[in-house]
C-alpha cells in the first residue's frame, strides 16, 4: 500500500479546461461583465463576477429518448395507499410522472442555466476586451516615477561616509583569525610573564624561550593588521525609477438635464478606465466625484452617477470646487492628481473666460494630467460636428494648444473608449488634438 | 435498510482489546497506514475479498473539484466541457449546495482512491473501507471490469490520449480539435461494444500501435506521386447489397467505430481522436451497468469493516457514531412523493439488497426458502456475495435477487405512463401478483441495453451519394428527443462527411415513424 500526498501538486489543473470553456461562452460572460460594470460602483470593478450561461450554449447533445413520449415505466418507491389497477392523474407536464424515475441520462441535463465565478483577472481580461483592448498591462502606459536610491549589497571601495563597519569588522576578524594573529590579550599575558621572568632569572632558558616568542609574536601581529584594506566594505546603492506612491482622480462630471443615461455610461467607463491605470500605477488611489450644474458639490459615487438634475449649467463651479479640495487635502507635492472631466460640452457662454482662467491658472498647474471628455450620443456625432463645436470645447480648446497636460476628445460610443484613453495616455509630448 | 447485519455474519469471539486507532477528528500519515492495515486484516480473511494494490492519494478540496471535472481520471485530455463541468461543480460547492464526494476511486491497477484532506479520521476510514476494499474488490473481480477494462493499462493509455491531442492542439488548431472532439462526444455512447470481440482490448498497446501507423504512413508517403496521372477507372466492382454490407461490418452498433475505420473523408489524427473517444466509452461503460451493485459492494463492505472495527474497540464510540451517521445518509432513499426524491439511490438499494442476500443465506424465512431455494439458509452470506460481485450486473442482479421482503420493505410500485391513457396506471404493487412484474420491470431500469436508444448504422449508399443511413428501433413508441437527436445527427454529418438519415423504425411493423436528416458542414474539410 502507498500513501501519496498530492496537496502540494500544483493545483488549476482545470485551468485549461476552463480557458476552453470560457471561450466557448464568451458572448455570455462578455455580456454579464458589461451588466457588472454598468452596476458596480468604480472602485470595486475588477472583482470576480458570477455569470449565467444558458445551458443552451454549452449543451452536449446525445441520442436519448424523448421524455413524454410512448409508454414510459416507473418504479417508484414508498407505496403508501395505491393497489394494482388505481389509476392516478397525471402531473402537469414537465417532470414526468412522479419525479421521473431513472430516464435515461436525465440528471443534469434538465437544468435550464448554471451559474459560474469569473476570476479577478478573466473579469478584466473581458472587461477591456469589451473596449477593444487585448490586455491593458502590456501596454506601455506613462509612468511617473521619482528617481530614487536604494542599498544594493556592499562594494569594495567607496565614501568613507558609506563605510560599512560591521561587515568590514567581521572580515577583518575572520581573516585574524585564519591567518592566526594572536590575539590582544595572549600577547599581553605573555608579556606579563616574560617580565617576571626577566625580573626572577633573565637567563635561563625558560626566559629566553618566552622572549623569543614574544617577539615572534609581536612580530606577527605587525605583518597581519588587525584591519587591512582587503578588509573594506562599503554600502552600494543603486538608483531606480521609485513610483510615486498615491493619487487621487478627480471626476467631474456636469449632472445637468442634458445628460442622458448613454452619456454618464460613458463616463463611467472612462472613469472606470482611469482608476485601473492608476491602481495599477500607484498604491494608493483616491476617487473625488464632482458634479455640478449651475453649482458644484463633492458627493458619492451613487449620487454621481445616479442623479439628474435641471437648472442652468456653470462649468467654472466644478473647477472652484476642485481647486479648494486640492488645496485642502492634497497637496501637489505630495499627491499625483488627475482628472476627467465628462461633460455634453454645454455652458453658459459668459463662463468661458473664468473656466479659463481656473484652468490655465490654478487646474493645470496642479495636475499630472486632466482629460476633458465630450460625451456624445450613440448616434454618432451629430452631422458638421468640426464646424459645430461646443461651448466648452471652444472653451478649452486654446488652453489644450498651449498645455499638453489638458487633452480633449469627443466620444461617442463605447467601443470608443479605449482608444481615446489610450491616446490620451500615452503621453505624446504636447501635440493633442481633436480627432477628425 | 432497518436490518442491520450486526451478529448476522459468523465470527470469531470477539476481542475488545484492541487500542483505538484513533481518537479525535486528526489524522496524519501514519493514522492513514494504521487504518488501512487494520481494515486489511478485516477484509482479507474475514470477508474473504480479494483486490488490487492500493494506491491511497491525498488532495485538497479543489483537486476534488478538477478530478471530478474530467470524470474521475488523475488525467486526462482537454476539453471545455470539462471546464464547463468543474465550473458547474465549483460554483455548487461554494453556494454550499452540493458537498463534495468523500473519494474517487479509480478503476486501475494499483487502485487509486483519492481522499480528502479535509475528512476528518473517521470519515477517512469509513472511505478507505468503502473505495479501497469494496470498490477496488468489485473493479478486480466482476466480469464486466474483467472482461471490458484493462486496470494495467488504463493510465498509460489516458497518458498517450492526452498527449496525442495536445499535439493534435498544436499541429491543427483548437478549433478544428474541438470540433472532432465535440462530434464525437455527442456519439461517445453509441461508441462502445456491446458483445465481446475476437480480441481483448489491450490499452498498453495503442501507443504503439498508434506510433507505428504514424511512422508506416510518413515511409510510404513520397510527393512524387501527386504527379502522377490517375490511374484509368477499371470496372467497378459490382458487389451484391449483402456483400458490401458485410464488408462494412454492417449493421453497426458501434456508430464511433463505424466512422473510425470507414469514414471517407477524415484525417489518420481525426481518427485516432475518435478511436480515443471510443475506448474511454468502452472503458466507462462497464460503470454505468453496475452502479447499483459497485455501490452496494463498497457500501456493504465500509459497514462491515466499520461495525467489526467498533466491535473490536479499534475505533471509539465517538467515531462509530459519526460514522453512523454519514453512513445513515448515504443510504436514504426518499420516498416518491418526498420533496427531495431524485429517483432511486444506488446506494441505498444496493446497501438494502446486499444487507438482504446477507440475511436470505443466514436466517432465511419460509418466502426466501421459495423465492431463493439456491442461497436461502446456506448460512456463508459472504461467499454469497462474493460470487453475486462477481457474476451479475445490475440488470440481471436485480432481475434475480430482489426479494419480495424488500420490495415490501421499500414499499415499491409500478406506474406505467402511457400518453394515450388519461391517466397513469398502477401495473404492480409490492403484493403477490406483482413482485415478479415488479421486479422485471424494475431490472429493467437498470439495462443499458433498453434504456440506450437502439441505432445501428444499417447501409451506405456507395453508388449514389454516399449517405449513410442509420435507424432507430424504437421501443415502446419512445421516439428520440428531437433537438439533441438533430444536433447529433449534425455532428454525425460532419464526421462522416456526407448526409446522412436516422430513420425511426417501429421493429414490429418496419414502419418509418419519423426520420431525420443531416449534411455535412464544412468543419472538418
Amino acid at each position: 500500500m502507498h500513501i501519496i500526498d498530492r496537496r502540494l501538486n500544483p493545483g488549476g489543473k482545470s485551468l485549461a479546461n476552463r480557458q476552453r470553456f470560457l471561450r466557448r461562452v464568451r458572448d455570455v460572460a462578455q455580456r454579464a461583465v458589461r451588466e457588472a460594470a454598468r452596476d458596480r460602483d468604480i472602485r470595486n470593478i475588477d472583482k470576480e463576477a458570477s455569470v449565467t450561461v444558458p445551458v443552451d450554449g454549452v449543451r452536449e447533445p446525445r441520442f436519448s429518448r424523448a421524455p413524454g413520449t410512448g409508454v414510459q415505466d416507473h418504479i417508484l418507491p414508498g407505496n403508501k395507499t395505491y393497489i394494482e389497477g388505481d389509476t392516478i392523474e397525471r402531473p402537469p407536464r414537465g417532470q414526468g410522472g412522479g419525479g421521473g424515475g431513472q430516464a435515461g441520462e436525465g440528471g443534469q441535463d434538465s437544468e435550464d442555466s448554471f451559474q459560474f465565478m469569473l476570476t479577478r483577472e478573466e473579469f478584466l481580461e473581458l472587461f477591456l476586451e469589451d473596449l477593444e483592448l487585448p490586455d491593458l498591462a502590456k501596454r506601455r502606459l506613462a509612468v511617473v516615477e521619482t528617481p530614487a536610491l536604494r542599498r544594493a549589497g556592499y562594494m569594495v571601495s567607496g565614501s568613507p561616509a558609506n563605510l560599512a563597519l560591521t561587515r568590514t569588522l567581521r572580515n577583518s576578524l575572520s581573516r585574524r583569525i585564519a591567518l592566526k594573529r594572536p590575539k590582544h590579550e595572549d600577547l599581553a599575558a605573555l608579556e606579563a610573564d616574560l617580565a617576571e621572568a626577566e625580573a626572577r632569572a633573565p637567563d635561563a632558558p625558560e626566559t629566553v624561550a618566552l622572549r623569543e616568542e614574544v617577539a615572534r609574536l609581536r612580530i606577527r601581529s605587525q605583518r597581519i593588521p588587525y584591519i587591512d584594506p582587503i578588509d573594506l566594505r562599503y554600502r552600494r546603492f543603486e538608483p531606480y525609477p521609485r513610483p510615486v506612491a498615491q493619487a487621487v482622480m478627480f471626476c467631474l462630471m456636469d449632472v445637468s438635464g442634458s445628460m442622458t443615461e448613454h452619456m454618464k455610461d460613458l463616463a463611467k467607463r472612462f472613469y472606470i478606465l482611469l482608476h485601473i491605470f492608476l491602481v495599477r500605477r500607484y498604491k494608493h488611489v483616491e476617487i473625488v466625484f464632482i458634479r455640478h450644474t449651475d453649482h458644484a458639490k463633492e458627493v458619492d459615487e451613487e449620487t454621481f452617477f445616479g442623479s439628474r438634475e435641471t437648472g442652468g449649467t456653470l462649468v467654472s463651479s466644478a473647477l472652484v470646487e476642485m481647486k479648494r479640495i486640492v488645496a485642502e487635502r492634497y497637496n501637489p507635492e505630495d499627491w499625483n492628481i488627475y482628472a476627467a472631466q465628462a461633460s455634453d460640452g454645454d455652458n453658459v457662454s459668459s463662463d468661458s473666460t473664468t473656466s479659463q482662467e481656473l484652468l490655465r491658472g490654478a487646474i493645470l498647474p496642479a495636475c499630472q494630467h486632466f482629460a476633458y471628455l465630450e460625451v456624445g450620443d450613440e448616434t454618432g456625432p451629430r452631422a458638421g460636428f468640426v464646424e459645430h463645436r461646443t461651448t466648452l470645447w471652444r472653451t478649452y480648446e486654446p488652453v489644450a494648444k498651449a498645455n499638453p497636460v489638458l487633452a480633449m476628445r469627443k466620444v461617442n460610443h463605447r467601443r470608443d473608449i479605449y482608444p481615446v484613453f489610450r491616446e490620451l495616455f500615452a503621453r505624446k509630448a504636447g501635440q493633442e488634438q481633436a480627432p477628425a | 435498510m432497518n436490518a442491520p447485519t450486526t451478529g448476522v455474519m459468523p465470527r470469531p469471539a470477539l476481542v475488545r482489546a484492541g487500542e483505538p486507532l484513533f481518537t479525535g477528528n486528526d489524522w496524519d500519515f501514519d493514522t492513514i497506514r494504521r487504518i488501512h492495515d487494520a481494515c486489511e486484516a478485516i477484509a482479507g480473511p474475514e470477508l474473504g475479498l480479494s483486490w488490487y494494490p492500493n494506491q491511497i492519494e491525498i488532495i485538497t478540496a479543489e483537486q476534488m473539484l478538477d478530478a471530478y471535472a474530467s470524470i474521475g481520471m488523475p488525467l486526462f485530455y482537454k476539453h471545455w466541457s470539462f471546464g464547463k463541468h468543474f465550473a458547474q461543480h465549483e460554483a455548487g460547492y461554494r453556494r454550499g449546495l452540493m458537498g463534495l464526494a468523500y473519494e474517487i476511486v479509480i478503476n486501475s491497477n494499483p487502485c487509486i482512491s483519492y481522499i480528502m484532506e479535509e475528512n476528518t479520521a473517521t470519515m477517512q476510514t469509513l472511505v478507505i473501507a468503502h473505495a479501497a476494499f469494496g470498490h477496488n474488490h468489485f473493479f478486480k473481480n466482476n466480469y464486466l471490469f474483467r472482461q471490458w477494462t484493462d486496470a494495467e493499462g488504463i493510465l498509460d493509455y489516458l497518458d498517450f490520449a492526452k498527449g496525442f491531442i495536445s499535439r493534435c492542439e498544436e499541429r491543427y488548431g483548437h478549433a478544428a480539435v474541438e470540433a472532432v472532439l465535440d462530434a464525437a462526444h455527442a456519439l461517445m455512447n453509441q461508441g462502445v461494444h456491446r458483445y465481446p470481440r475476437k480480441k481483448r482490448p489491450d490499452l498498453s498497446s495503442e501507443q504503439r500501435r498508434e506510433r507505428e501507423r504514424q511512422e508506416h504512413q510518413e515511409r510510404m508517403y513520397n510527393d512524387l506521386w501527386r504527379t502522377l496521372p490517375a490511374r484509368a477507372k477499371t470496372d467497378k466492382p459490382n458487389l451484391s447489397v449483402e456483400r458490401r454490407r458485410a464488408l462494412l461490418e454492417l449493421p453497426q452498433e458501434n456508430i464511433l467505430y463505424f466512422l473510425e475505420k470507414v469514414a471517407p473523408r477524415l484525417q489518420p489524427w481525426q481518427r485516432e481522436i475518435l478511436r480515443i473517444v471510443r475506448h474511454v466509452a468502452q472503458y466507462f461503460y462497464p460503470q454505468r451497468q453496475t452502479k447499483v451493485m459497485n455501490e452496494g459492494c463498497a457500501t456493504y463492505t465500509h459497514y462491515q469493516i466499520m461495525t467489526r472495527l467498533s466491535e473490536t474497540g479499534r475505533i471509539t464510540e465517538a467515531a462509530y457514531l459519526e460514522f453512523l451517521q454519514s453512513h445513515t445518509n448515504v443510504i436514504r432513499q426518499p420516498t416518491f412523493d418526498d420533496r427531495h426524491y431524485g429517483g432511486h439511490n444506488p446506494y441505498a438499494i444496493g446497501f438494502a439488497m446486499m444487507t438482504d442476500i446477507a440475511r436470505i443465506a443466514s436466517e432465511p424465512t419460509e418466502e426466501d426458502r421459495a423465492w431463493f431455494p439456491d442461497i436461502a439458509g446456506c448460512r456463508d452470506p459472504m461467499g454469497v456475495l462474493r460470487d453475486v460481485w462477481e457474476n451479475y450486473r445490475d440488470e440481471s442482479f436485480i432481475a434475480q435477487f430482489l426479494s419480495p421482503r424488500l420490495m415490501r420493505q421499500l414499499r415499491l410500485f409500478h406506474v406505467v405512463d402511457d400518453p394515450d391513457r388519461p391517466e397513469l396506471r398502477v401495473e404492480a404493487i409490492h403484493d403477490e401478483r406483482g413482485y415478479r412484474r415488479l421486479r422485471r420491470a424494475f431490472a429493467r431500469q437498470y439495462d443499458v441495453a433498453w434504456l440506450d436508444p437502439d441505432i445501428e448504422v444499417v447501409d451506405v449508399d456507395l453508388e449514389g451519394d454516399r449517405r449513410l443511413i442509420l435507424h432507430h428501433k424504437v421501443l415502446n413508441r419512445v421516439l428520440l428527443q428531437k433537438e439533441d437527436a438533430h444536433r447529433v445527427l449534425q455532428h454525425l454529418a460532419d464526421l462522416w462527411g456526407y448526409d446522412v438519415v436516422l430513420k425511426e423504425v417501429d421493429p414490429a411493423s418496419g414502419t418509418v415513424l419519423k426520420e431525420h436528416n443531416a449534411s455535412a458542414r464544412p468543419t472538418f474539410f
